[in-house]
């Protein structure tokens, strides 16, 4: 008898210390997957720094500040998207257009600088709904729809413009990609802004739940009563408004409306928010991660043509490190799945 | 007595924070079905994939016809004669059964073009079925299968490799009364061809029908061989919990209230006929029948996953239009799949998000939600159900099967649901924690809600359940009370379709 309470006594020692064990071990695979990235920052941060004196200068810096923003806006809008396990390769076509139709506006017809930006950011969220209804209701890949939309919208973009800039934007335009808060560039302001709305939007609303919960597993989600197709159709709406943002903010630094101003935006948005550690395959991620993500990718671009790498290996250069990045996601599930 | 096949002594394995396999000893002998028995993490999966080459052995030695040999990888043991069938099936399926059963050796012709030789294939193919006495065409791609045929042709295709021992792994699990028969037969032409099996199932009532020796694991250690003829359940189980589990025996005399779910006339094209049925307060009602029967559609069609096309669904006296799940939840219908990972969990989400998940709107302000009000509402659940989880945020991916159901569970708990639709709630999980879902099914209904219970094992229904309905090719074909059901009965009707007054 009594030995059998020694052996249960035993039994329950050894099974707390595997918890406790188990436990531990989690909370450092957490701790990496988490701020692996941070320590990844600043160890480039350092590097760039030591082998460039043009790195840490003003002029620089606010320069890195607004390249960053353009590509941030798009990347909390393709976090949402990638949250839900979906992907948007409309956002850089859709800059360009939204930068075409505002110069459009403004300077063929005349409008105002207000109603020429109210009026292409509203296409952008129109088309970013059209794609979600047509994921949803018809049930077609996102991908295949955002790519028929990529191509479309520069299409129409091109049309407007007719393969030309528009250029000749007004003052209080230009001041949306040129202008500074104090020391502050207005773009990062508005990237600032948009970053911690969506990590709100992700943390405190019950449609950010549903976005985690979706992308982690849409039957389950479907059968716990989620609106399923109103959020994500909702959520290509918000993909397709922070690529208006974005483009309003291009078209504004380079002064013009142009069919491919957009172009780059597409993938690094991607790269950045991967990077980031939001899951490819849906439900695991966080704007935080984004947002360092953006930094670092811009950070390292920055770099690399401060030290004078010519743009063409910069390209192959970020295609290993989105190739690295998703090796890397995909890793991590296997090791969590089985 | 027949010759050893294979011998496993001393087997040790250890993993990082647990001793998985604490020098165990296992053998089989030609022509015997061996059990494997005991809860899960007990260390089962761990010796048949130390067995099958997925897992290498820290020490210990294995010996297979007498020669010691060190299997390094699968495809090494199954070159050793080392079959293993998993819960699931490792067949292409868009491949026929016949390329399925030669994947990677088919027979070739041709002497400058090489190219399967399709024709001797199948014709070898259909001989293996054949001797199997199984009648499947050997044409037809896999995916058109059902669950019991393609476990067919998975011991087919073991058995064209030569193989010597055959590992079960839960092979009935996903099967119908019938096709375990059929499964049962199969086993025993196995035996007759001197092949050794090592069977491995939570269904304890089917093992003296099979099995020879069982082999009880308890926390990775041997607990002991015995004879599978001459052992009681009871004494099975003790050896596999270590402790004695009273026989629960649930009170029969219950306060049934007034009707909370009335189902008139539910049609739908593909299976489901004129279905009537109620559910009232405190009830707990049975849904027994064959796999394809329609059980599970029944439920989905209730819940509103896919909406039936005709009838009407009343629920406390109204009549409720449910075309999504989203209105069953809205009218407080709980539905808990029996796929727990596939449909009832959001696996990657903490054990809070996957258990506030439905509530979310209730408890949201305007569809504003701090964190604390989710973990509180949580943590009751988690308080309640004594869910064993190291935090509310563990993501449910890492808690046992129990306690994942739990959390399914604690979900439709926390959306304060009043009709519960059950699809195998215990399946799968082990005796301990069945135990603890059976009471937490009859305190539901003893707390007013209704609950719709579908499962395929059958004491267990007459166990827990006040009333049973029997469902036959998409039809309720029978209704026992619980007290005069037996398991007879039941099967009966499930089987003919007959309807049997009880």
């Amino acid at each position: 008898m009594k030995k059998g309470a020694n052996k249960d006594t035993e039994l329950l020692e050894l099974s707390k210390s595997i918890v406790t064990n188990r436990i531990l071990i989690n909370k450092i695979k957490q701790g990496l997957q988490k701020y692996g990235i941070i320590i990844i920052f600043f160890f480039v941060f350092l590097i760039i720094s030591i082998s460039t004196p043009h790195f840490l200068t003003k002029r620089n810096i606010i320069n890195i500040l607004r390249q960053v923003s353009m590509v941030g806006i798009i990347g909390c809008g393709m976090t949402f998207v990638i949250l839900l396990a979906e992907i948007d390769l409309s956002v850089g076509s859709m800059a360009s257009l939204v930068g075409v139709i505002a110069a459009f506006l403004q300077v063929v017809k005349g409008a105002n600088t207000f109603i020429a930006i109210t009026f292409a950011i509203i296409v952008t969220f129109t088309f970013g709904i059209v794609m979600g209804l047509i994921i949803t209701k018809v049930k077609v890949h996102s991908f295949v729809v955002t790519l028929g939309v990529l191509s479309i919208a520069k299409a129409v973009a091109l049309i407007i413009s007719k393969g030309h800039p528009i250029s000749g934007l007004e003052r209080p335009f230009r001041f949306i990609g040129g202008g500074m808060a104090g020391p502050i560039p207005i773009p990062f302001i508005l990237f600032i802004m948009i970053a911690i709305l969506s990590y709100l939007i992700l943390t405190f609303t019950i449609f950010g739940k549903y976005i985690f919960a979706i992308g982690g597993n849409i039957e389950t989600s479907r059968l716990s009563g989620i609106p399923v197709d109103r959020t994500k159709i909702l959520v290509f709406g918000i993909s397709g408004l922070m690529a208006g943002i974005s483009g309003i903010i291009l078209a504004a630094r380079i002064n013009s409306g142009q069919s491919i101003a957009g172009e780059g935006l597409l993938f690094e948005a991607i790269t950045a928010v991967v990077i980031g550690g939001t899951s490819l395959f849906g439900g695991v991620g966080s704007i935080g991660g984004t947002v360092i993500g953006v930094f670092l990718l811009g950070i390292i671009r920055n770099g690399l043509n401060l030290i004078g790498v010519s743009p063409f290996w910069q390209k192959v250069f970020n295609g290993a490190l989105i190739l690295l990045v998703v090796v890397l996601d995909r890793m991590r599930r296997r090791i969590r799945v089985y | 007595m027949s010759d050893l096949l294979l011998k496993m002594e001393g087997i040790t394995k250890r993993f990082p924070g647990v001793l998985a396999l604490d020098n165990v000893d296992f053998d089989v002998y030609e022509g015997e079905v061996h059990v494997l028995l005991g809860e899960n993490g007990a260390g089962k999966s761990t010796l048949i994939k130390i067995l099958s080459g997925a897992y290498e052995k820290d020490s210990g030695k294995i010996t297979i016809e007498g020669k010691t040999v060190e299997i390094v990888n699968p495809h090494h043991a199954q070159d050793l004669g080392i079959s293993t069938i998993y819960q699931e099936f490792n067949l292409v399926p868009y491949l026929t059964v016949s390329e399925n059963i030669f994947l990677g050796r088919e027979p070739i012709k041709g002497k400058i073009v090489k190219r399967v030789n399709k024709e001797i294939m199948k014709a070898h193919a259909k001989k293996l079925l054949l001797d199997l006495g199984v009648d499947i065409d050997t044409g037809i791609p896999v995916y058109r299968l059902g669950v019991a045929d393609q476990q067919m042709v998975e011991i087919t295709k073991a058995l064209s490799m030569k193989a010597r021992v055959c590992i079960m792994d839960e092979p009935t699990a996903a099967l119908s009364a019938n096709e375990i028969e059929e499964l049962f037969r199969v086993i025993k032409r196995l035996k007759k061809e001197r092949v050794g099996v090592i069977y491995i199932s939570h269904r304890l009532e089917e093992i003296p029908l099979i099995g020879d020796r069982i082999t009880v694991l308890r926390d990775g250690k041997n607990i002991g061989t015995v004879s599978a003829k001459e052992t009681r359940m009871d004494s099975l189980i003790q050896m596999m919990v270590g402790r004695k589990i009273a026989e629960v025996s649930y009170h029969k005399e219950r306060s049934i209230g007034e009707e909370l779910l009335k189902v008139k006339d539910l049609s739908r094209k593909d299976g489901l006929n004129n279905i009537n049925f109620i559910i009232r307060k405190g009830e707990v009602v049975g849904l027994a029948g064959l796999v394809g029967s329609g059980r599970t559609e029944l439920a989905r069609a209730i819940f509103g996953a896919e909406p039936f096309d005709e009838g009407k669904v009343y629920v406390s006296g109204q009549l409720v239009e449910i075309k999504s799940p989203q209105d069953a939840v809205a009218q407080r219908i709980a539905y808990l799949p029996e796929d727990r990972k596939l449909d009832g969990l959001v696996l990657v989400r903490s054990v809070q998000e996957n258990i506030t998940l439905p509530s979310l709107k209730r408890i949201s302000h305007k569809g504003f939600i701090g964190r604390n009000i989710i973990r509180k509402s949580a943590k009751e659940y988690v308080t309640k159900l004594i869910i064993k989880t190291p935090s509310l945020e563990q993501m449910t991916m890492y808690l046992s099967g129990g306690n994942q159901q739990k959390v399914v569970i604690a979900k439709w708990l926390c959306s304060q649901s009043d009709i519960f639709l059950f699809d195998e709630p215990t399946r799968g999980i082990d005796v301990g924690a069945k135990a603890e879902i059976r009471n937490l099914i009859r305190e539901l209904a003893s707390q007013g809600a209704g609950v719709l219970m579908i499962s395929s094992d059958l004491s267990e229904i007459i166990q827990i359940c006040d009333r049973i309905l029997v469902m036959y090719q998409g039809t309720i074909c029978g209704e026992f009370s619980g007290e005069d059901a037996s398991q007879e009965k039941i099967l009966e009707c499930a089987l003919m379709g007959k309807v049997v007054r009880g």
